[in-house]
């Protein structure tokens, strides 16, 4: 049985040197296999007596056992430096740059406008649009701006021919809207208008978002807050509101909301008119057949590029229409 | 509407600072625009006499001259062409500091020596006249300090009034308000009838009582126009943005900015016996003051004496029957023009005046007696003369009516959100000249004064009864109300889906002007005319766009001039045509693209984008949005004849892709290879709400084929054959390969494609599949004379 013991050493040996996997295989045929070295040791049971033999045996799988657990271990070892060698050579820079198509944007003037339409989507306002090629009536004569009105002279208005403008406002949307349904309302008009008007602070077309609110029961007080939280969310800041009163042919009582927009030298507010608004005027109720006696309602208007100017800090309006790529680009 | 703060302050005096005030009437609802000091900042100036003026000996246009401070007399070399002797005259004496900190300090003129300064307007910050020394009336106390002498602290303040408070075109009306904000009452001019001294009254016929319900004149005989307005009035004026012309003119510009009533004073020698206010009639002429002759139109309210028109009614006097220092007679005329006659007449004319700006937004109807006594009072002051009776024709019915509006003590609480006591109300509404006529069971009967044209209903009395009252002193509450909801179509996409799938697939979004040039236009949609604006701003914005291209392509342009190659922009919008009667305005989605397919990147990253990158991302698009479009290749004049596809849903046209045609490209001046779409965008916004189907537990089967097709045969050809002969198992068709080479025989082209199919309840046999397979061959060479490749 020295013989055992000499081949297990062999063996133990032959696993020790092998390099690779390859090489252990075949130790493992030569010594473990059905014609292996230790295998073959099973012979040698015949010789021996019924005493002897489990003994004997036994020890034959223990040898098996060692060479087996060696070879194991040593597979074990050899597959990991494999698999470390491996990663060793897939190594890559990652700090290159990634490859495919890079991203776009929206155009600043959607994206404000998203931003607000999500606001009044949540209060439960819809979204309509309309006509930017619009009728004397829808533009003016509904809203209570009669031909001879003096509020006609200040919105330059584009003419196709004496009764057709572009929409100097987005107003008419509201008409549109308030004709073809019933009361209560409760909707934003985001789009195109157009003023016969261009230098530093004016653009021919600009956009805006009208909204409007009719109810059995609703004050001016309900439209003092409606702008008020608009204006915060907007701004995500707690900032001052002020209504100023003012003029518009299509509301009564009307304002101006001026917004708190930094502080003057003396310390006082520096005020910044963002927005108009007021209650909605019984002739342009009239116009649309709805009841003002019965009916209330709030509208508010706002200059969307003022918005997203302010938001953004752009400082020149015309850059909006002019859509350089790399004006664009920062508002991705 | 300009006013200086002093003398809104002789009428009413609050006590509070100049920046209080402009906020309380800020706050009101009269927007101050704005206010400067009425003179530029200056210490050490003086009333100066010059004594005497003798010739510089070394300079032909300077003068040495001896002038007075008051204390002592000192020498002044001066070049002003009107220095005289015993001129009186701003006097910057030595330490004087004029504005711009400018110090005058002892100098030599051309070696005389010079201890100050005679001023002129500008140089004391009053006015941009320098035409020569400011003169001092010659009662001006010699040695007062000039600000005090002029009482120059004060503030020009301007007012950005809405168009409804014409009221406030006038120190009264301001001060109306502000006594009203302020609990006090304004101290008005006495104003009491003037006595005629003889029986000589103008002759006035008033034949268009419509546009002039009311007209009165007098005449004021034997006046001396060459007196000069008194400084007091002249300040006021300049103050008020008014130039000081002569007394007559001086004193109807007063009396408007006191009183708001425009005027206006005729010549009489050069008025032919009567004044008629008619019509004009068509192409009648009239050469105005300000020297512009203009032919007039059947629209407009005139002045006219019996042989032709003297002035345009509430707008402008003509020159000929104008006053001049020569002027013996006056004729003053102060009358209610009709707000809706005068609307827009004016600018008809090119002209915004003082007065068309009052009377178009409308004058207080019964205000034009009291204003005439009240000028006739002051011009006698200055120019003496003698008065004679009031002639005045009016005209009842056409007068406005006083207005007398309810007002209910509900609505008012609903409309503004809060009751406000009864007192209170009563109180601001009298302060404010509207008169509580009645008591009503709920609420107030108004009496309107004339002055307040503007209002007219209930809604108006609210109106005022919150501006006083402050609209930030009203409560702040949530609207209130049913909230129907409503149904969100799922088959229809929002817009931003669309908007965000082009900004992650690297497209810039752009708002190009709804207006383009015609040029333009012609190049990328030459078939189509753009409706025309009949005023536009310019040229190369005058017509309405027909396609989003004219605008992206001129995006494009823009860009390549400012070194950006890889351009990727979209838009949404409406385009505009002409359809018969009806303007057709339809919401589009366009694109273009040109340059780097992906940014350049260290692998692959410098292939131009071609048409199947857009096509394959418009195939991304409409798999978004659930709809099939055919692309079907076609003619569109502005692109490439064989990169073009119209773009088909259910056979109905939705849009077009394809390459700009290269020579449009060179006459719009681009670079590049241009890929350009335009959608319909309602025509493909509406997909369909998904649909459960089993998924089958069956293999798939898969065969390769690859033909040999002719120039004239389409993928699209292949498809359809392919599709009519494998059978309804066929799941899916993919060309995996597109070669052309000269070993497949001029034109041709060879395609490899996979076909798949797969059965939902068993498993397809391979004889069946084989023999789908084979009919499928047959066909392709059959139809289309494909050959199998080896």
């Amino acid at each position: 049985m020295e013989n055992l013991e000499q081949l297990v050493q062999d063996g133990l040996a032959a696993v020790e040197k092998a390099d690779s996997l390859q090489a252990l295989d075949h130790i493992r045929v030569e010594y473990l296999g059905k014609k292996g070295v230790i295998t073959q040791q099973a012979k040698t049971l015949g010789k021996l007596s019924a005493e002897e033999r489990p003994a004997a045996g036994q020890k034959i799988n223990e040898a098996k056992g060692q060479v087996e657990q060696a070879i194991n271990a040593k597979r074990s070892e050899l597959e990991r430096v494999a698999i470390e060698q491996k990663l060793a050579s897939e190594s890559i820079d990652v700090s290159l740059p990634g490859r495919g198509q890079d991203l776009g944007g929206l155009h600043p003037v959607t994206r404000t406008l998203q931003r607000i339409e999500e606001f009044f989507s949540r209060a439960g306002y819809t979204v309509e649009q309309g006509p930017e090629i619009e009728d004397d009536y829808h533009n003016f004569e509904a809203l209570n701006i009669p031909d001879h009105h003096p509020a006609r002279a200040m919105h330059d208005t584009f003419y196709f021919n004496p009764g057709t403008v572009l929409r100097t406002h987005t107003s008419p949307v509201q008409i549109r809207t308030m004709e073809a349904g019933k009361p209560p309302f409760r909707m934003i008009c985001p789009g195109r208008v157009y003023r016969c008007d261009s230098d530093m602070t004016h653009t021919p077309m600009f956009h805006q978002v009208e909204g409007l609110l009719v109810e059995k029961n609703v004050s001016f007080a309900d439209l003092k807050s409606t702008v008020e939280e608009f204006l915060r969310v907007f701004f995500e800041r707690d900032l001052q509101v002020r209504f100023r009163p003012s003029y518009f042919p299509f509301t009564e009582p009307s304002a101006e909301v001026d917004i708190e927009w930094g502080r003057e030298a003396d310390g006082s507010i520096k005020w910044l008119e963002i927005m108009g608004c007021g209650m909605v005027h019984p002739k342009v109720f009239e116009h649309c057949g709805i009841d003002a006696e019965e009916y209330r309602g709030f509208a508010f208007g706002l200059g969307v590029e003022r918005m997203a100017m302010l938001r953004y800090g752009v400082n020149d309006l015309r850059m909006f229409f002019e859509n350089d790529l790399r004006f664009l680009r920062q508002f991705r | 509407m300009k006013f200086s703060e002093q003398w809104l302050r002789e009428w009413v005096n609050p006590e509070i600072s100049s920046q209080e005030l402009m906020d309380q009437i800020t706050m009101a609802g009269l927007e101050v625009d704005g206010f400067e000091p009425v003179a530029g900042k200056f210490q050490g100036v003086v009333v100066g006499e010059v004594q005497s003026v003798e010739p510089h000996p070394d300079a032909d246009k300077l003068r040495v001259c001896q002038v007075s401070d008051g204390n002592q007399v000192v020498q002044v070399v001066c070049g002003a062409p009107n220095v005289r002797q015993g001129l009186k005259v701003p006097f910057a004496v030595i330490g004087a500091v004029l504005p711009g900190d400018f110090k005058i300090r002892k100098a030599k003129l051309r070696g005389q020596p010079s201890e100050g300064m005679l001023c002129s307007e500008s140089e004391l910050g009053l006015s941009d006249s320098h035409e020569g020394l400011m003169e001092l009336p010659s009662d001006a106390p010699v040695g007062t300090e000039l600000s005090d002498y002029l009482t120059l602290n004060d503030v020009a303040i301007d007012v950005d009034l809405t168009p409804n408070r014409s009221d406030c075109l006038s120190i009264k009306g301001i001060a109306r308000e502000v006594a009203v904000l302020n609990s006090l009452v304004t101290e008005a001019p006495q104003i009491d009838p003037v006595e005629a001294v003889h029986s000589e009254v103008p002759d006035i016929r008033v034949d268009a009582p419509e546009g002039c319900p009311r007209y009165l004149g007098r005449i004021l005989r034997n006046v001396n126009l060459q007196a000069e307005t008194p400084l007091w009035m002249q300040e006021k004026l300049r103050r008020s943005g008014v130039r000081s012309i002569d007394a007559a003119v001086d004193v109807t510009n007063y009396v408007m900015l006191e009183q708001g009533q425009p005027m206006h004073a005729f010549d009489r020698d050069e008025i032919s016996t009567g004044i008629v206010v008619r019509m004009a009639r068509p192409a009648e002429k009239l050469v105005l003051l300000d020297g512009q002759e203009v032919e007039l139109t059947d629209q407009t309210l005139v002045i006219a004496d019996h042989e032709k028109p003297i002035a345009i009614a509430g707008v402008m006097g003509g020159e000929h029957s104008g006053v001049s220092p020569k002027t013996r007679d006056l004729v003053l005329e102060s009358a209610y023009f009709d707000p809706i006659t005068l609307a827009g007449k004016a600018r008809h004319y090119g002209l915004h005046t003082d007065a068309s700006h009052r009377f178009e937004r409308g004058v207080d109807y019964e205000l034009a007696r009291e204003a005439m006594e009240r000028a006739t009072r002051l011009l006698m002051d200055i120019v003496g003369g003698e008065p004679g009776e009031i002639v005045e024709v009016a005209s009842v019915d056409n007068l406005p009516k006083q207005n007398q509006i309810d007002l209910r003590s509900k609505r008012l609480a609903d409309v503004l959100g809060l009751e406000i006591n009864r007192t209170t109300v009563e109180e601001i509404l009298t302060r404010l000249g509207l008169r509580v006529d009645k008591l009503l069971k709920d609420g107030w009967r108004i009496k309107v004064p004339s002055f307040r044209p503007d209002i007219s209903i209930e809604e108006d009395l609210i109106e005022e009864v919150g501006r006083i009252y402050g609209y930030n002193n009203l409560p702040v509450t949530e609207p209130t109300g049913s909230l129907g909801l409503r149904v969100n179509e799922e088959a229809t996409r929002p817009v931003s889906a669309i908007q965000n799938y082009f900004v992650s697939h690297g497209y810039q979004e752009a708002v190009t002007y709804s207006f383009v040039d015609p040029k333009v236009q012609a190049q990328v949609d030459p078939e189509r005319e753009g409706i025309a604006l009949a005023n536009p701003i310019s040229s190369d914005l005058s017509v309405m766009r027909t396609s989003l291209w004219s605008g992206l392509l001129k995006t494009v342009a823009y860009n390549q001039n400012r070194q950006q190659p890889r351009i990727r922009l979209f838009e949404t919008g409406l385009r505009f045509l002409q359809d018969d009667q009806r303007i057709d305005q339809q919401q589009m989605l366009a694109g273009v693209v040109v340059g780097n397919q992906y940014p350049e990147n260290w692998v692959n990253g410098r292939r131009n984008a071609d048409f199947f990158d857009v096509k394959g991302e418009l195939e991304g698009l409409f798999s978004l949005l659930g709809v099939q479009i055919d692309f079907i290749a076609s003619q569109h004049p502005a692109l490439h004849p064989g990169q073009t596809a119209e773009l088909l849903r259910d056979g109905e046209h939705v849009g077009w892709l394809g390459t700009l045609h290269p020579q449009v490209q060179k006459n719009l001046e681009l670079n590049g290879t241009i890929l350009m779409f335009e959608l319909s965008l309602n025509s493909v916004i509406t997909g369909y709400v998904p649909n459960f189907k089993e998924i089958s537990k069956f293999p798939e089967v898969r065969r390769d084929l690859a033909i040999i097709i002719g120039g004239d045969v389409a993928f699209a050809d292949v498809e359809r054959v392919i599709r009519k002969h494998a059978g309804e198992q066929l799941t899916a068709l993919r060309a995996f390969d597109v070669y052309e080479g000269e070993s497949l025989g001029e034109g041709n082209r060879s395609l490899a494609l996979s076909l798949f199919w797969q059965h939902p309840e068993r498993t397809l046999n391979e004889d069946e599949v084989h023999s789908l397979f084979n009919s499928v061959i047959d066909a392709l060479k059959e139809e289309l004379g494909a050959t199998l490749r080896s």
